[in-house]
């Protein structure tokens, strides 16, 4: 125990000597918790719009109005043919097209329905897409306004038509931050836990100390211990910070009980710091267990569920993400702060989470060699 | 009582091209309880390999070996209580400072300073004055002692110093010697690998190491005896063009450049007047030759050359 306790108090005081260690520890959360939910935005505005009106009627300029007034487009250019207006595409001045044909006017009142076309910069796809659905969507409501005005409130509908109306659940106001900080939170609590401890071994291991530290007769749960209780503190430490932030700047309070994200937080620290350990063990210098730790964060990022839905991810790939610890504490913090989950809710995933704990320990632990 | 028995031992590390490189090859030899004995070898004759091994870091292929009566192996624990072990390279924790590496180190011995501060006080003094300073801001010989004090804390009985002295100025060099030299009147065993050949002199017993296999191993007194050749000490205005004269000359066995001097080793039955003879006839100047006394790195070269 006396040991234990000496192995602590270096090691924390390694931590706060190291000027670096605290800024990354405590100043890089901040920040990127702080910017990149600003930042990282799946709603496209300011998609740049050409329109070529061969019509200049009445009602084309009524649609105009509409369309630059959703807020979601910025009129580039009105051109008078569609190869100037191909033009803007290809100097990647417009992203989208609108062709609005000779006679649009006269065919919709005699025919009361007439086409438009619509050529879409396709190089973001996201972009492409989400621009397209907008225009669309914006053009159906003007398609739906022409028709009211027409038909001047018939007791019955000539048509039968059917409304939808939807409800967001959990996230009335679909606030994108409240979706975001939480996922990042988990990411940064990852990073923390399982790469700063893999570093910081390897570091060791680098400059040699580790050789002298393997000739005494301190024990090995000893040395592992030691190093691994000052980083689980710390992600604690992280996650605090980043509560607080998400609280100060995005008024963020969790719906679901404080205690347990914490819960969760504790034992999935242990799962990371597991990785950590498990790198560090492979890994002889920190160039080397840094471009681990790349390649795994890409992995656990994208795989992650953070930036994109694990439903929508082909089957295979699901399989993947079902090994992702990240994966598991994003999913559970949304649950809890977006939707008030308890700690029964998430029994499933604190059980697979556990698991991997003493998965990642186990295997690191008899991996690790205090000969060489 | 031997304090180190080392018997056959082999290690190897895998090369390119699954060819192998024999680190140590058929390594067998005793140290007594008490004695300062050296390994000398130049660099990567396999010095830093056996230590690792009989300090437990490192398991050999083949061959066993003790240390204070432990088997490396099996009882490692009980040989990571009893010795001291300084790593080639400076292995303390640069940004602790010099006060809590000592403490850090006597904390996991299960000590403290206090407890065996008689042992370390010689040198500790020195480093002393720099205690709140970090490890990582000492000089190069002040790391050193700091190092030794270190691998002291605990009262080791056998003590490995894996080339302390390289990259120590020579004033720093020649006082780590006399420390170890107290050390041993303490009653520490001491094993001390070096590449400088002149600290041989300065051991009671010395082991050649080449390439994974020793030489000659006895006191070093003995060792420069065994040097039967006659030895001489040449020098002249031009030595480039002097060392080429003496390779072809055919009358020396061997010669090579040796501070100011070359030294050359005789072929029997050639006289001093004969070689003189010779340069002057070869165009030499100012030839200056003397008799020599073979030191330890005259015997390591011929005991190389007898390979």
């Amino acid at each position: 125990m006396r040991t234990l306790k000496f192995l602590l108090q270096k090691e924390f005081r390694q931590i706060f000597r190291d000027p670096s260690i605290i800024r990354m520890i405590l100043v890089m959360p901040v920040i990127q918790l702080i910017l990149l939910p600003l930042a990282a935005n799946f709603e496209v505005k300011n998609i740049h719009l050409a329109i070529v009106d061969h019509d200049h009627s009445s009602y084309t300029r009524q649609m105009i109005n509409k369309i630059t007034a959703s807020g979601y487009f910025q009129l580039v250019g009105v051109n008078s043919n569609y190869t100037d207006a191909m033009h803007l595409v290809e100097k990647d001045e417009a992203d989208i097209i609108l062709e609005i044909p000779a006679q649009f006017e006269r065919t919709l009142v005699k025919e009361s329905e007439a086409p438009v076309f619509m050529a879409v910069n396709a190089i973001n796809g996201t972009k492409a897409n989400l621009g397209a659905a907008y225009l669309q969507n914006i053009i159906r409501n003007y398609n739906q306004d022409v028709r009211l005005q027409w038909l001047q409130m018939p007791h019955l509908n000539d048509q039968p038509r059917i409304e939808i109306t939807t409800a967001s659940w959990y996230n009335p106001h679909m606030s994108y931050q409240l979706f975001m900080v939480p996922g990042i939170l988990a990411v940064l609590l990852t990073m923390v836990g399982a790469f700063m401890t893999s570093l910081n071994i390897v570091k060791e291991k680098e400059i040699g100390t580790i050789e002298q530290v393997n000739v005494t007769p301190i024990k090995k749960y000893h040395f592992i211990l030691g190093k691994l209780i000052p980083f689980w503190i710390l992600g604690l430490i992280v996650l605090t910070l980043g509560m607080l932030v998400a609280r100060i700047v995005y008024g963020i309070t969790p719906y679901g009980n404080m205690v347990t994200i914490y819960v969760f937080a504790m034992v999935y620290l242990l799962a990371v710091l597991g990785l950590g350990l498990l790198v560090s063990t492979y890994a002889n210098t920190q160039q080397q267990s840094m471009l681990i730790a790349f390649f795994l964060m890409m992995i656990f990022v994208l795989l992650g569920g953070l930036y994109t839905s694990i439903d929508s991810m082909p089957d295979w790939a699901k399989t993947i993400t079902k090994f992702n610890p990240v994966a598991y504490f994003i999913s559970v913090i949304r649950m809890v702060v977006i939707k008030g989950s308890t700690l029964a809710d998430i029994s499933r995933q604190l059980l697979t989470v556990a698991g991997f704990a003493i998965f990642l320990n186990g295997w690191a632990v008899l991996n690790y060699k205090k000969r060489m | 009582m031997e304090a180190v028995i080392v018997n056959n031992l082999i290690k190897t590390y895998p090369a390119e091209k699954k060819s192998v490189v024999k680190a140590l090859n058929d390594i067998s030899f005793k140290v007594n309880a008490g004695e300062l004995f050296g390994v000398i070898g130049p660099d990567g004759a396999g010095k830093s390999t056996l230590f690792r091994i009989l300090t437990t870091l490192l398991l050999a292929d083949s061959g066993t070996a003790f240390v204070d009566g432990f088997d490396v192996v099996k009882d490692y624990k009980e040989i990571r209580k009893r010795v001291g072990y300084m790593p080639g390279k400076f292995s303390l924790y640069q940004d602790l400072s010099v006060e809590e590496n000592l403490d850090f180190f006597a904390t996991i011995f299960n000590t403290s300073i206090r407890e065996n501060y008689d042992l370390i006080k010689d040198i500790y003094v020195q480093i002393a004055p720099f205690k709140t300073r970090r490890a990582g801001k000492l000089s190069g010989g002040m790391k050193q002692k700091l190092a030794l004090c270190c691998a002291l804390i605990h009262r080791p009985s056998v003590l490995f110093l894996d080339e302390p002295t390289t990259g120590v100025d020579a004033v720093s060099r020649k006082e780590f010697w006399e420390m170890l030299q107290q050390l041993k009147k303490q009653g520490i065993t001491i094993l001390v690998s070096t590449p400088y050949m002149d600290e041989a002199s300065l051991c009671d017993r010395v082991a050649l190491l080449q390439n994974g296999a020793i030489l000659s191993i006895d006191k070093p007194t003995v060792i420069t005896a065994q040097f039967n050749n006659t030895l001489l000490a040449v020098k002249a205005d031009n030595m480039f063009g002097l060392l080429q004269v003496l390779r072809e000359s055919g009358l020396a066995a061997n010669s090579y450049p040796f501070g100011e001097y070359h030294h050359v080793v005789m072929k029997d039955n050639i006289s001093i007047e004969e070689l003189g003879n010779y340069l002057n006839q070869k165009g030499c100047t100012t030839v200056n030759i003397q008799k020599a006394n073979a030191n330890i790195e005259d015997c390591f070269i011929a005991l190389m050359r007898n390979e």
